[in-house]
């Protein structure tokens, strides 16, 4: 279900140029930076702000929703609060931060990824997608109507992440049956129990035969 | 009782369904607000014990803290904790590091205020603590003997424990461990002092009337200037009935830094700072005469409950009513522990107990070669056993017979580990539940505005039943209008007093008010008709339709009628509450569950194949989202009755599996198909919409129906709650 690289492809990532000049110019930095003894030291004397400031900013060009953005990220912030926070797309929602509940899911490239077990930072050049991008209460997309038609929610918290993975599903050639469906939707837990109205929603969203 | 709501099955969608699913629903920790800084907690490592040392240092010169929040720097910032020496206020909340103790593992011992989230989380993991440690107890089984009898005195009908004298009889054991209510949504909040006297929160809470009053006590201040948002509530099923620790903290660290703060919980922190349902033994002893007339039930439990305060819960109550049986007594008693303190969990200690209870009217019809339903039947209660007063109005007996039907009851074999399907065991299991149909006071208000359009207000929380459609719902028809010209707005302090979200009382109590506002809004346009048009019409010449009302003939609109009379819109407020037919009858929801499952024969897994349930909840409001309710509270005991247990590594008083990965609640592919049968007759006294409510008999009874039918497959009592496939043990036969 997910796209991330293998570590040793990792490094294809960071081929941007202001990114590798980044590196460059830190590795010495680094070198102090992880020593624990100097870090407790800057620390209490707050001396590490700037020293900080430096690390927690990394270039990131990233596209949302058919927007680019070019911003600069934490390596530690997660996709998930990269959206949340930073971009104030919070119809993506934080369930677990584990990956075991799926409340997160957006698209990278068009595969579903849970975006709190993925870093901003690996996501360079990538083009995501939140339940912000795919329709409005204007224009709702396929699968978005037939969840209120079929009452696939409750509190509505697990809604985005639920769609999200549903479109993916059927994109996958996962939507086979009902069983296949409730199958390959398990990750998306749902905790208000709206499972077979959810089921019944991407079937009839696969039977019209809309894709994603 | 004037005439009660004709509605029709409608099919309309929530009034925030489109917000849902496009991501434009904004949660507690959803709010943009200029300057906000992050809150992260860190936890006690131990159960019980002394914080000798609390190392902050580091953490405080960590890059972007703002503030480290402890104990420590608490001192008598918080007039409310100041006051006295309690470790809790408003009965049972805990005073957020308040002062060295520790008396659960994981208690929140500091707070750390960061400018982003990142680095509050890099902080937290800074701060160190040692402890003097005391000896702690976890295990509910080893200190059953320093039990307390929180209500005083046991209940006793007639005999006690007659059971014994019966010609056949059963005595049963049954537990459960804690479950968890772990609702999607983590448990957030925003709090934003906008100055040292005015706060605003954006809250998860079941109720923004309890939330205003505990933060406004912390401060002394005037509720009126504490103002409470929670229009959208990811999930709660009982954890956000009350504040906690956690909401406290923020709300305070928020308003000794002056900043806008955010404090959302971990899922790790959900296990234990939160409320669960509490671990819980019972004793059954149930007897009966040979031709199936109950004699006597003995019911004695013992929950699970903090050191600092004394939680209760219904656990034996629906054994004194459920049943018509001369001699019943039931103890109920619980087990202080070095433990978080519980909190109601969705169908509460009643599904804890019905569990006990339907399992061993099961095991006893079982014995009394009887079917499990004709034995219900023969000891059907008409009228209430603990007061003698009858039922509002009860169609149980309607529920056994729609479900039965629907599932196919009678075509089973019902010989234990009789029947087989594509080589799993089969089994057909059934159980009842009951629930208190409540009726809390409320306010609506309802406006028409000069473009027709009509809105309805409540400070009422959804979270997650559908609360908005259900008052539009009522609106539409009492106005005859169409969903489009109705708007709802509810979970907001500003708006009219509401009670808490709980307790399955929501539809009883709000909509009822929603619909005495409608007819006094009605009342209202017949008189500004009469001054406006100088008649002297009356009520009932008025017919009220889509557009406006029809008189002898007449066709109005309602914008004309606003237009003719120089008004903007027409308002009314009105409060709705229970009376009189309170002391006169008693108010219960009823619902009967039935669940087919196939047991694997060598691993003893099992797979819910069919539920059915029926129900009794007087009128269905909005049937769409009724149904939908009913379905989640079957997903939730199917979790309870198979996979849902909090597992205490008793050496240290810490959960082994507070996570999503461990903690098993059920997912897609746990949920087999589910019907839901409605009765759908009205209560005659209840209220004026005749609705019951039903977002506890939904789970409660699901449960045992899980047991029975594993027992029907395999010929294996499982009495102890969940039910994962070492205890069937099947390949032991």
């Amino acid at each position: 279900m997910s796209n991330q690289k293998h570590p040793e492809n990792l490094e294809q990532d960071f081929t941007c140029s202001s990114r590798r000049g980044f590196l460059k110019a830190t590795t010495a930095l680094t070198a102090i930076a992880l020593s624990p003894t100097l870090i407790t030291k800057a620390a209490i004397n707050h001396r590490d702000e700037k020293l900080a400031a430096f690390f927690e900013k990394i270039p990131l060009n990233i596209e949302v929703n058919g927007k680019s953005y070019k911003m600069e990220t934490e390596p530690r912030e997660t996709l998930l609060d990269f959206v949340r926070e930073r971009l104030q797309l919070t119809g993506t929602k934080k369930g677990c931060d584990h990956g075991q509940c799926g409340a997160c899911t957006v698209h990278v490239d068009g595969k579903r990824v849970n975006s709190c077990l993925t870093l901003a930072v690996m996501q360079e050049g990538k083009k995501i997608t939140t339940i912000e991008g795919i329709g409005s209460g204007e224009k709702l997309h396929p699968m978005q109507a037939s969840f209120l038609k079929h009452d696939g929610f409750q509190c509505g918290y697990c809604t985005p992440g639920q769609i999200m993975s549903a479109i993916a599903c059927i994109n996958e050639g996962h939507a086979n049956s009902p069983s296949e469906i409730r199958e390959f939707m398990s990750g998306n837990i749902c905790r208000c129990g709206a499972y077979p109205n959810i089921v019944d929603a991407i079937v009839e969203v696969k039977n019209g035969g809309q894709k994603g | 009782m004037e005439n009660l709501l004709n509605l029709i099955p409608d099919d309309t969608d929530r009034t925030d369904g489109i917000l849902k699913v496009t991501g434009g629903a904004t949660y507690s920790a959803e709010y943009k607000i200029e300057g906000l800084t992050y809150g992260v907690l860190v936890q006690s490592t131990i159960a019980k014990g002394k914080i000798t040392v609390l190392e902050t240092k580091k953490a405080e010169g960590a890059p972007g803290v703002i503030k480290v929040l402890s104990h420590l720097n608490l001192n008598n910032s918080v007039p409310r904790y100041a006051k006295d020496d309690n470790v809790t206020i408003d009965r049972n909340i805990q005073k957020v590091f308040y002062n060295d103790q520790v008396y659960f593992a994981g208690q929140p011992i500091a707070l750390v205020i960061a400018d982003t989230y990142e680095r509050a989380v890099y902080a937290a993991s800074l701060i160190k603590a040692n402890y003097q440690e005391e000896k702690h107890h976890t295990y509910l089984e080893k200190n059953l003997e320093n039990s307390i009898s929180p209500e005083g005195k046991d209940y006793l009908r007639n005999e006690k424990d007659a059971y014994k004298n019966s010609e056949v009889y059963l005595e049963a054991e049954y537990h459960q461990l804690n479950n968890i209510h772990n609702p999607m949504e983590l448990g957030s909040i925003t709090a934003n002092w906008e100055s040292d006297e005015k706060l605003t929160v954006y809250d998860k809470t079941q109720g923004v009337f309890g939330s205003q009053k505990h933060y406004a006590g912390l401060y002394g201040m005037d509720s009126k200037n504490v103002r409470v948002i929670a229009p959208f509530v990811g999930g709660a099923f009982g954890m956000a009935l009350h504040t906690w620790p956690y909401q406290d903290a923020a709300v305070i660290g928020a308003k000794i830094t002056k900043l806008p703060l955010k404090l959302m919980l971990t899922r790790m922190q959900m296990f234990t700072m939160v409320g669960y349902r509490p671990e819980t033994k019972q004793f059954i002893g149930i007897g009966a005469s040979k031709d199936g007339v109950l004699n006597g039930i003995t019911h004695n439990a013992w929950g699970v409950t903090s050191t600092y305060d004394n939680f209760t819960e219904g656990t034996v109550g629906g054994t004194q009513f459920m049943y018509k049986c001369p001699n019943v007594n039931t103890q109920y008693k619980l087990v202080k522990l070095d433990v978080s303190n519980p909190i109601w969990m969705r169908g509460p200690g009643e599904a804890t107990g019905m569990f006990a209870l339907e399992c061993a009217m099961d095991e006893l019809a079982f014995k009394l070669n009887m079917d499990p339903i004709a034995f219900r039947l023969k000891n059907y209660a008409t009228v209430h056993p603990v007061n003698n007063l009858p039922w509002s109005s009860k169609f149980l007996d309607e529920c056994y017979e729609l479900g039965a039907k629907k599932i196919g009851w009678y075509n089973r074999n019902p010989k234990p580990k009789s029947m087989t399907e594509d080589g799993m065991l089969v089994g057909y299991g059934m159980a009842s539940g009951v629930f208190n149909a409540g009726r809390g006071a409320a306010t609506a208000r309802v406006i028409l505005d000069e473009n027709g359009k009509l809105t309805i207000q409540s400070a009422i929380t959804d979270i997650g039943p559908g609360t908005g459609v259900m008052m539009k719902s009522v609106a539409m028809d009492s106005f005859k209008m169409d969903a489009i010209q109705i708007i709802v707005e509810l979970g907001d302090t500003n708006l009219p007093p509401a009670p808490t979200q709980g307790g399955s009382n929501t539809t009883s109590s709000v909509g009822s008010a929603v619909y005495d506002a409608c007819t006094a809004l009605k009342e209202k346009m017949v008189e500004v008709y009469n001054q406006s048009f100088g008649e002297q019409k009356v009520y009932d010449d008025f017919k009220f339709n889509k557009e406006g009302f029809n008189i002898k003939g007449k066709s109005f609109s309602y914008v004309d009628l606003l237009k003719k009379a120089g008004l903007k819109e027409l308002e009314v407020t009105r409060e709705s509450r229970s009376g009189t037919e309170r002391q006169k009858y008693v108010f219960n929801s009823f619902s009967v569950h039935f669940t087919k499952v196939h047991v694997h024969p060598l691993t003893g897994m099992v797979k819910v194949k069919e539920v059915v349930c029926a129900l009794d909840a007087g009128k269905i409001i909005s049937e769409k989202q009724a149904r939908s309710q009913m379905i989640g509270g079957v997903v939730g005991g199917i979790g309870m009755a198979l996979t849902e247990e909090g597992v205490y590594d008793h050496r240290y008083g810490v959960y082994t599996n507070n996570n999503f990965a461990d903690y098993h609640v059920p997912v897609h592919a746990d949920i087999p198909p589910i019907d839901v049968l409605f009765v759908n007759k009205p209560d005659p006294y209840i209220n004026p919409i005749g609705a019951k409510g039903l977002g506890e008999v939904s789970i409660i009874g699901l449960a045992p129906s899980i047991a029975n039918a594993i027992f029907h497959a395999t010929g294996k009592r499982v009495r102890d709650l969940p039910i994962t496939l070492d205890k069937i043990a099947i390949w032991r036969d």
